[in-house]
Order: structure tokens, then sequence, then C-alpha cells
């Protein structure tokens, strides 16, 4: 890797390459399916690469699992769970849960290391947000196992059965720690399935699951594409299904389950607004915009993707962020140095890409970083958008990649206004020094994550989800619970 | 001196105003004894979209009450409601109770309102966290009313399904737009009239009388209805619980026996209302701890 540098005028700089080894780590050359503790071949004897999108080599083959496998793992769930999850003291599932915990905690290099290979994100991220973050959300839920009745007062609580749960490439290993953890820990067995861009580290955690001694069957991975997934949601007998994707699948998952008595809890797709006054600590501010869009490539459902600015300093602040983004260091995902890495896939690049040309079309203007791509990889830009209308495709739709709009306000009550006028509810970034504003709009905007002079903020302990389209019930914290228990009126 | 009584004309209620329906089209449901109840309006798609209209322009001030207000806003409606008990006790048998059956439900509705009435300043507490996360930041989570929720009253009681699910809706700042029960209509309308003498503010609450198979399927693909909820509605469940997805409404079936005094509690509260999270950083900078 040669030395990166930013192509702006005033900030040459030279870094020399700092990458983490990763002769630390062990992939295998093939990965079966994770069943009852057991890697098991799949009946479809079919298998697909997974490839590292900031060099596009292969990294591993992962089977690929039919419906007659999705049942094999929901049976193991079912049996798991009527012999032994139910069965076992609340104290003993705690135990288990916080086993987990440690001993991920243990491989937390190696994690991180094949979390940034196998989905291109910035290894400072892998290793120090999505890691750590798996890690404690099995932490934090272990504890909750045996003291479920404090969660829900004066009502009775009952576990649901077999979940299954498939979640997005994103955040993987996260994902799987903000389904699995809780679910476990309300008594639920779990059949999880990874997006197939990403399955390498939710494999790398049933290798954990089964050194940990987790009791076979109570927590099954099987990979594969959609048609896995839909085998997933179709399966008679799963009790409830927790999904977090886009929206688009997401309503398909809710349709395939009507009239099935199965439950669901969608986290879906968002277009946050990220609202900056005046009076905002304007530096602050910069940072938060820069880390609410351009954050693992923007590949984040909550992402500040719709920024407004209020008007009086709206040229002041995007120059100050153009400067910030000239210094944003795009390049290899292993690299240290690395703020912006690769994106997820091919396909996703192509999304950005055709929503990029979307805005120059409809007349916006584009400012995007200097600078040449990696020759082999797929990278997009950090770009923002200005002159953008409420109306647009661009301020409309999620683009979930590193594309920022810039629109302008006057008031207050035009930017809640605006900031509300989107399907979506499930995010919100507010900057401003003023207490008694804050509060006016974070009671306002219609969006279950509301960030105050800060901005995509996660733990364990604090419930995540949307309004509206962006899907229904939460993730982390109490809250987090109320998704994985029957309660009885 | 004539003793001809004087009919009353049974019309929706919308915005805060009793309109007829805008389609002047009529069914006249027959109570068990046979007796016709009245011309009873038919309602129609643009009624329904007139009282979606009202409800979200009444949703925002509604919401923004103080919880305290709400509540006496709603031990209001118990208020009035109590006070016009012979009439409401003369409907329900005129729908077919037995005087016995007709006073139970009177008493039961009665104390359902009550019940959430006291509820408005207090589910917030119970169903809240401050939450410790795991860096420098102050997070807590609260609940908001999901917003405009559409409500099918069950069809086997005048009153008291109604009522058990219009009073959590409105204890946790949603507004309502609801369809009274088919075949007994009447207690619904009288029921808004004790709404609109209330303080409960126009648009709040809007009550429609119809066809449940007409009227639910509209409800169920309205864009700018939030939720839907409703006693089973047997054949018409699953296309409704399909169409409710376009917008991802919240819907929620409820099967409990209204009758019972035992079918209330903070979960039809809960069941309506969204958690968002607020973070907030702490400033951390010196190295003064609050050790004295």
């Amino acid at each position: 890797m040669e030395n990166k540098k930013n192509a702006s005028e005033d900030h040459q700089w030279l870094y020399s390459p700092s990458l983490e080894s990763t002769s630390h780590i062990e992939i295998k050359d093939k990965y079966e399916l994770f069943i009852n503790n057991e890697w098991i071949a799949p009946t479809s004897n079919k298998y697909f690469d997974t490839i590292n999108p900031a060099d596009e080599k292969v990294l591993s083959k992962i089977a690929w699992a039919n419906a007659q496998d999705v049942d094999k793992a929901v049976k193991a769930a079912r049996k798991a769970y009527d012999e032994v999850w139910s069965k076992i003291s609340a104290g003993d599932r705690s135990k288990y849960i916080f086993r987990l915990a440690r001993m991920m905690q243990e491989k937390a290099r190696e994690l991180a290391v094949i979390e940034t290979l196998d989905a291109g994100k910035p290894i400072r991220e892998s290793r120090d947000i999505d890691v750590p973050l798996a890690c404690n959300h099995f932490f934090y839920y272990a504890g909750w196992a045996d003291k479920l009745d404090y969660a829900f007062p004066n009502q009775k609580t009952e576990s649901l059965g077999v979940v299954g749960q498939i979640i997005p490439w994103n955040f993987p290993l996260m994902m799987a720690a903000w389904k699995i953890a809780p679910a476990l820990a309300a008594g639920n067995t779990v059949v999880l399935k990874p997006a197939e861009t990403t399955s390498l580290t939710a494999l790398k955690l049933a290798e954990i699951i089964k050194e940990a001694g987790i009791p076979p069957g109570v927590i099954n991975i099987i990979t594969g594409h959609g048609d896995t997934g839909e085998a997933l949601v179709k399966h008679p007998d799963i009790n409830k299904i927790a999904f977090t994707g886009s929206t688009q699948v997401g309503k398909a998952i809710q349709k395939a389950l009507v009239g099935t008595g199965k439950r669901s809890t969608l986290e879906l797709g968002g277009k946050s607004a990220n609202i900056i006054f005046d009076d905002a600590p304007i530096d602050q501010a910069v940072e938060g915009i820069v880390n609410g869009i351009f954050f693992n490539q923007g590949h984040v459902c909550c992402a500040g993707s719709r920024l407004y600015v209020q008007e009086n300093i709206a040229e002041k602040l995007v120059e100050k962020l153009k400067h910030r983004m000239k210094s944003l260091i795009l390049g290899n995902p292993l690299d240290k140095n690395t703020d912006i890495g690769a994106i997820n896939s091919r396909e996703q690049l192509q999304t950005i890409e055709k929503y990029i040309q979307i805005g120059i079309q409809e007349g916006s203007e584009i400012f995007q970083c200097e600078g040449a791509l990696p020759a082999n990889g797929f990278y997009c830009k950090p770009t923002i958008f200005t002159n953008v209308s409420q109306s647009s495709v661009l301020s409309q739709e999620e683009i979930f990649g590193p594309v920022l709009t810039i629109q302008t306000f006057r008031t207050i009550d035009e930017v809640i206004q605006k900031a509300n006028n989107s399907p979506y509810g499930l995010a919100a970034g507010v900057w401003t020094d003023k207490g008694s504003k804050i509060f006016n709009l974070t009671s306002k905007l219609k969006a279950g994550v509301v960030w105050a002079n800060t901005y995509n903020k996660f733990d364990p302990a604090s419930p995540f989800g949307g309004y509206k389209e962006s899907g229904f019930g939460r993730e982390g914290g109490m809250h987090g619970l109320g998704a994985y228990l029957k309660i009885i009126k | 001196m004539s003793n001809l009584e004087v009919l009353k004309t049974y019309k929706l209620y919308i915005g805060g105003a009793f309109p007829r329906t805008e389609s002047g089209r009529f069914y006249a449901p027959v109570s068990k004894q046979g007796e016709v109840l009245g011309n009873i309006c038919l309602s129609s798609r643009k009624d329904l979209r007139n009282a979606v209209v009202a409800a979200r322009k009444a949703q925002g001030p509604w919401e923004e009450r103080s919880a305290l207000n709400r509540s006496q806003i709603l031990y209001r409606i118990a208020e009035l409601f109590s006070d016009r008990k012979e009439i409401f006790l003369k409907e329900f048998q005129k729908q077919g109770s037995s005087l016995e059956e007709a006073v139970l439900e009177f008493s039961t509705t009665l104390d359902r309102i009550v019940y959430y009435a006291g509820w408005c300043d207090k589910y917030n507490q119970v169903l809240s966290s401050v939450n410790p996360v795991n860096s420098s930041h102050f997070n807590f989570s609260t609940c908001e009313p999901m917003g405009i929720v559409a409500l099918i009253a069950p069809q086997n009681t005048a009153l008291i399904g109604l009522v058990s699910l219009i009073l959590p809706a409105l204890a946790g700042g949603n507004t309502l737009v609801a369809l009274a029960s088919e075949n007994l209509p009447i207690s619904a309308i009288s029921f808004a009239e004790v709404l609109n003498d209330s303080d409960v503010p126009a648009g709040v609450v809007n009550i429609l009388t119809g066809k449940q198979d007409e009227i639910a399927p509209i409800m169920a693909s309205h864009m700018d209805i939030n939720a839907l909820i409703s006693s089973d509605l047997g054949a018409i469940e699953n296309a409704i619980a399909e169409a409710c997805i376009d917008n991802l409404k919240r819907k929620f079936t409820y099967t409990e026996d209204f009758n019972q005094p035992e079918s209330q509690g903070l979960t039809f509260i809960a069941d309506l209302q969204e958690i968002k999270t607020t973070w907030h950083p702490i400033e951390n900078i010196g190295g003064s701890t609050s050790t004295y």
C-alpha cells in the first residue's frame, strides 16, 4: 500500500501506512451451517464466495442454506427450547450469556480484523465500536435473564419460543449481538441468518458459542441469500421474526407473516435529519455532521443524511465542512489511518452512484473530495449536495452511502416541519447551545432516537428503533426485552 | 300539551361537529327485539378522510397538553357520562340489553373511564427509563403517542368495547378515528355528545357509523393513520392486516371480553406509544469529582 495523502493543497500531510496485522486471525476456506453446535454441510451442496470489498479477493466459501436446512435449524432450536433453554434456571441462562460476552472480548481483535476484511469498514470502527458494542450487548442482557420481573412490574411475562432473526451487512457482528442477546435473556432460542456479503463474524461467533459450551441448538446460524431468509420467515414453527434491513424487505416480511400468528419486530430504513442552529458550537457540529453521514461509509440506517442548517450560518458551515472533508482519508480499511473504508458490495456501490447521478440531474450542486480511488475494490468519495429541494429524490430516499444533502432553514417551526416531512422516523440530530431549544426540538421530532449535540452514539442500555416506516419495536435497554417476551395483560 | 316524542337524529362526530355523512346514505340496524334503531349514517371514504384530517390537526396540540390537563379532561368525561346515566340505560335497552345488563355495562364503562383518566400522568413515569450508557452522555427514553389511531369497535357491545379502546389511546395522547359497532351504533353517538361537552378538543376523537366491511379497509390503507386497533375482525382480519403494512401501521387485535372489570391495564396504553431515546453529552472537563 503506497503512502496516502490528502488531495487538497492545504493538507499536504503524508501518512505512513499503519496496517492492522492479519496474522492473528483464522478464516477457514469453507464454512458450513452451524446447527446444534455442529458444522453441517448444506443439503443444497451449494456454497457462495464471500469477498473483501476493499480488494475484491475471495476470503472464504459460505454454505447456502435451502428450506430443508432451515428446517433442520428450526427443529434444533425447538428441541433446545423445549428440552433445555426453557427448563434451566434463569440464573444459568444469565451465566451462559455472560460467558459468551467474556469469550468474545477475549477474541475481540480477531473479530475486529475479520469484520473489517469482510465488510470493508475501517479497522478503527470495527475495533473501537462494532466489536466492543457487540460484546457489551451480550454482557448487558446477560444480567437481565434472571431479572425480567423487574422490567415489567405488575405484569407477567413468558418467552416466545423459537425466534428467526435476519440481519443486515452494515454492522454484521453488532447486529448479531443486538438480536441474539435479548432473545436468549428472555428465554428464547434462535436461528440467525447473517447477510450474504458479511457472514464471517457470525460464523466466528458460532465457534465461540461452541467453545463457550452454550447448549446445542440454542443458537443456530444459517448462511445464505434472500431465499434462505424467506424460508426462515415462512417456516411454520417459528414464533417470531426479528428483522433489520430495508423498508422494502421489511414490508415483504410483514406481508408473509399475516395470518400466521408469528410476532415481528422490524428495524428498517431512515432518512434522518441533522439540524444545526446558528448558536451551535460550529466546529463540534462539523465533526457531528461528518460522523453522522460518513461513519461506516454512510451504511447506517440512522445516518444523518439530511442536513438542515440555519440560513445565516450556512455559508460558513458548508465551507468548514468541505475543509474538514478534505482531510478525510479514504483507503484500505485495515489501515488505522483510514476514515472512509470500502463500500460493502458492488451492488451497493452502484446504488449509491445511481443516486449521485440523480442528484446531479436534479440540479443540486455536488462537492466531492478530490484524489484517486484505489484501483480495486468498491469505493465512493464522501459526497455532499447543496441547493437541494425538499421534494427531491435525494432528500427523500434512503441512499445508504456517504452522500449528504444540505438544506437551509430560517425558523424552528420551519425546520421541525421539514425534518418530520418523511415517511421515515428513525433518528434525528440537533445542534444548539440552548437547552430549552434542544428540548423543544427533541420533543417534537418524530424519531425514535434523538441525538442532541452528538450523533451516531449507541449503547446496549439505550433503546433504539423507529417511528413510522422505520419499523417498530426497540432494541437495547429494558425496552428491548419487550420484543422477545409475551406480556400477559 | 302534547306528549309526542321528539326523535333524535344520530349523526357522525367529526372535528367537534355532528355532520351527516357526506354521502347522504343511511342504514337501519335492527335490535335483537326486532326494533329499528333509526336511520343511521352510512359513512363513506370521504367521511373517514375528513375525520383523519380533523384528527391530524388536533394531534399536535393534544399530545402537547400537560398530562395533568389530559387527565382532568378524561375525568370530566366520566363526570358527564355519569350525569347521563338515564340516556345510556335507555339506549342500551333499546339495543337489546336487559336492564340488569344495561346497568352493568354502564357502571363498567364509567369505572373504565375513571381508571384511564388516572393513568394520564403516570404511565410515562412507569414506562420510561434513564439509561446508564457506557460513555459521558445523559440518555433517557420516554413515551410519545403514535398519533392517529383508527379504532374498529368490537361488534358485540354498544359502548364498553368502544370506550375500553378509546380511553387508553386518549390517555396516551393519541387522537382517534373510530367506527362504532355496526349493529349497535347509537350509544356511540351519544357518547360522542358526552365527549363534545367534556373539554375534549375538537378532532381529538372522531366517531363514524357504518359498515365495518366498507370502512375497515379504507382505514387500513389510509397513509396518515399511524395505528389500527380492533377486536378480531373475523373474515377480513388478514386482509386488514395486510393493508396496514403499506405505511407500517401498528396493528393490535384485542380478544378480551371488555365487560370484565379486569379487561383494562397499562399495556393498552403502552401498545400505542413509541419509545423515544434522547442523548446529550455530559461535559467532563478537569479532575473534579462528585466526592466531597
